[in-house]
């Protein structure tokens, strides 16, 4: 199939079903709406399931109930929305059952405005809801990395059977690009006989099945938190994607920037370097786990001079870069969260700054 | 002479932890004797609510799932949509359902979602201590309502059967009592044929049980018994309130 001209948010939806998961449960919000309305149409021809839930509360836990029985399915919010959903999002970290949830995040606190932003990245990342869980998330930076990233997040999410976010910003779900849908991502959902909820009459033995995440007795609840540990502990050995820009030559500035940013930000570097300036930049696909070792090794280039964290919120993912660089380089950031995409001359201009 | 009476399959032979005098193994029994005798123990998922009954899983012998406070409903429709041909219960108290999770069950029900609802009112919290409880009865005292439920602050107990009954959509809602072996006899019809019109595919089915909870109520369990007959059941009326079929039972 050929490349075709969609929306973000739809290309999310298409996306899902050619991964192979049929249920959707949502609830509306700006800027991400465009998902739901495209599947409600989209689902019942490709013999899928839509809902609307009442809240996104509850659609947390029909996704839960539907995928703790053994079937694929996911829902996508924004913001506040997710803020609602983090319970559910522990509860389904703790009762071990795969999930894909997708934001596409506007700016906040509270209701804080309808445009893009990047603002719920240590929410994202640093848990969401309650308690000891981490989530697979996942960040891109276009409408086909969005629609590669969602297809791959089904597979992830029943290797960890562990919740997984695809976390982007407002104008990938809102902006148009060109998009395929590659066949080789589609997958067949893993055998869950062994722990999903599915009936005893679907196995063999007597056996039943329970999902749970109440464990009253310490010495098992802290053995539990040891086994989700153990998983997290190895998405960061097989998980973690990220993206260099010139970072095999000489550079004197090193860039940190995801999802629409980064975009702004290779601009801003190409001009930088037609103006001899040169910069380089570690685009993070995966923010959780976070590519420490490839910002540490960038920025441990003897050219490098310094290093910014360039994102749509107040400073949150400079935390996980000065974390990575361990005090080896000057840190900085650089960002915008209004719901304004800083303009690749604005870019420049800091990065000017840092070097005067 | 063959057995003529014993313990549900359905029920495991797990000790309780249940108090004294609590009604919750009493309905717990009716449900497992349903899920035997409709021969669905194959297919069913319960959902386990958060409160006493939580632990619910360890008495029964089929697949189950656990649910935050409140959000049974929602987990259950999740489940139900995505495999129909799943035999579907929530279990849940007063706290959790008629609290916590009153919008989900609302919407539940008002979806036509085709699962069961097993409601147990014992007008109290029970696992966090005895608080009061939206069915907490009018000058009742509990932890949280020390000097007795003052309807002028908190307002009158909310009646759940009644409230959902409201709802266009079809089901099948009946209040029913565990606290004498007479009305143990009739909860069991209920909940049968909530799971019978479950299965038959028709309506959502909620069956409301009045129960008793003598530890939170600071009562023997005798004295319990006598308490919700003399206050609670002249307020939760008993008798189907909603059903797809005419409705044949007369209220007491």
């Amino acid at each position: 199939m050929g490349k075709i001209l969609m929306k973000g948010n739809e290309a999310i939806g298409e996306a899902a079903i050619r991964a192979g998961c049929l249920n959707y449960f949502a609830y509306p919000i700006t800027p991400q709406s465009e998902v739901a309305e495209y599947l409600a149409r989209r689902m019942p021809e490709a013999g899928g399931v839509f809902l609307q839930g009442e809240s996104e509360v509850a659609v947390s836990y029909m996704i839960f109930g539907a995928s703790g029985c053994g079937e694929r399915a996911f829902t996508t919010s924004s913001s506040p929305g997710i803020s609602l959903m983090a319970e559910g999002m522990s509860y389904i970290a703790g009762g071990e059952c795969p999930a894909v949830f997708v934001n596409i995040m506007r700016g906040g606190p509270g209701l804080g405005g309808i445009l893009p932003s990047q603002a719920d990245y240590l929410q994202a990342t640093k848990g969401a809801g309650h308690g000891d869980y981490r989530m697979l998330v996942l960040a891109p930076a276009s409408v086909q990395e969005a629609v590669e990233m969602v297809m791959t997040a089904f597979p992830l999410a029943e290797k960890y059977r562990n919740p997984v976010m695809i976390l982007g910003d407002g104008l990938i779900g809102q902006m148009m690009e060109p998009v395929e849908f590659p066949d080789h991502l589609k997958t067949e959902p893993s055998n869950k006989d062994d722990w999903a909820t599915n009936g005893m009459d679907t196995r063999k033995s007597d056996r039943r099945n329970l999902v749970k995440s109440l464990y009253l007795d310490p010495e098992l609840l802290n053995s539990h938190n040891l086994k989700l540990k153990a998983k997290y502990d190895r998405m960061k050995r097989e998980e973690i994607r990220y993206e260099t820009y010139h970072t095999e030559s000489d550079y004197r500035v090193l860039i940190v920037s995801y999802g629409t940013m980064s975009r702004v930000c290779r601009t801003a570097i190409d001009e930088l370097r037609s103006q001899r300036l040169d910069v380089a930049m570690v685009r993070p696909k995966t923010v959780f786990p976070f590519p420490e070792q490839a910002v540490l090794v960038a920025s441990e280039k003897e050219s490098c001079e310094q290093v910014i964290s360039i994102e749509m919120s107040m400073g949150q993912m400079v935390e996980d870069v000065e974390r990575s660089v361990r005090g080896k380089r000057q840190v900085h950031w650089f960002g915008k969260c209004g719901g304004e995409v800083p303009t690749p001359e604005e870019v420049i201009d800091a990065i000017k700054a840092l070097v005067k | 002479m063959g057995k003529i009476f014993c313990k549900p399959v359905s029920l495991s032979d797990q000790a309780t932890h249940y108090c004294p005098g609590c009604t919750h193994g009493v309905i717990h029994r009716l449900v497992a004797e349903v899920i035997d005798e409709l021969g669905v123990r194959g297919r069913t998922v319960g959902i386990a609510p958060v409160g006493c009954a939580v632990l619910a899983y360890n008495y029964f012998t089929f697949d189950f799932q656990e649910a935050a406070h409140g959000r049974a409903p929602a987990m259950a429709t999740g489940i139900k949509r995505v495999r129909p041909d799943l035999i579907v219960f929530t279990y849940q108290g007063d706290g959790d359902l008629a609290s916590i999770g009153m919008s989900e069950i609302i919407h539940a029900a008002n979806r036509g979602e085709k699962f069961t609802t097993v409601f147990v009112n014992n007008a109290v919290y029970g696992m966090t201590g005895g608080q009061m409880a939206p069915t907490t009865m009018p000058n009742q005292r509990t932890t949280t309502s020390p000097f007795g439920r003052n309807v002028e602050e908190v307002g009158m107990p909310i009646k759940v059967a009644e409230l959902i009954s409201a709802l266009e959509t079809p089901a099948f809602i009946s209040r029913q009592s565990v606290i004498k072996p007479k009305y143990v006899v009739r909860a069991k019809k209920a909940i049968k044929r909530a799971f019978q019109y479950q299965i038959e595919k028709r309506c959502f089915s909620l069956v409301e049980v009045v129960s008793t909870c003598p530890t939170n109520w600071g009562m023997t369990p005798v004295e319990a018994v006598q308490w919700a007959e003399d206050v609670m059941h002249p307020y939760y009326q008993l008798g189907d309130k909603k059903s797809p079929d005419p409705i044949k039972d007369k209220e007491d």
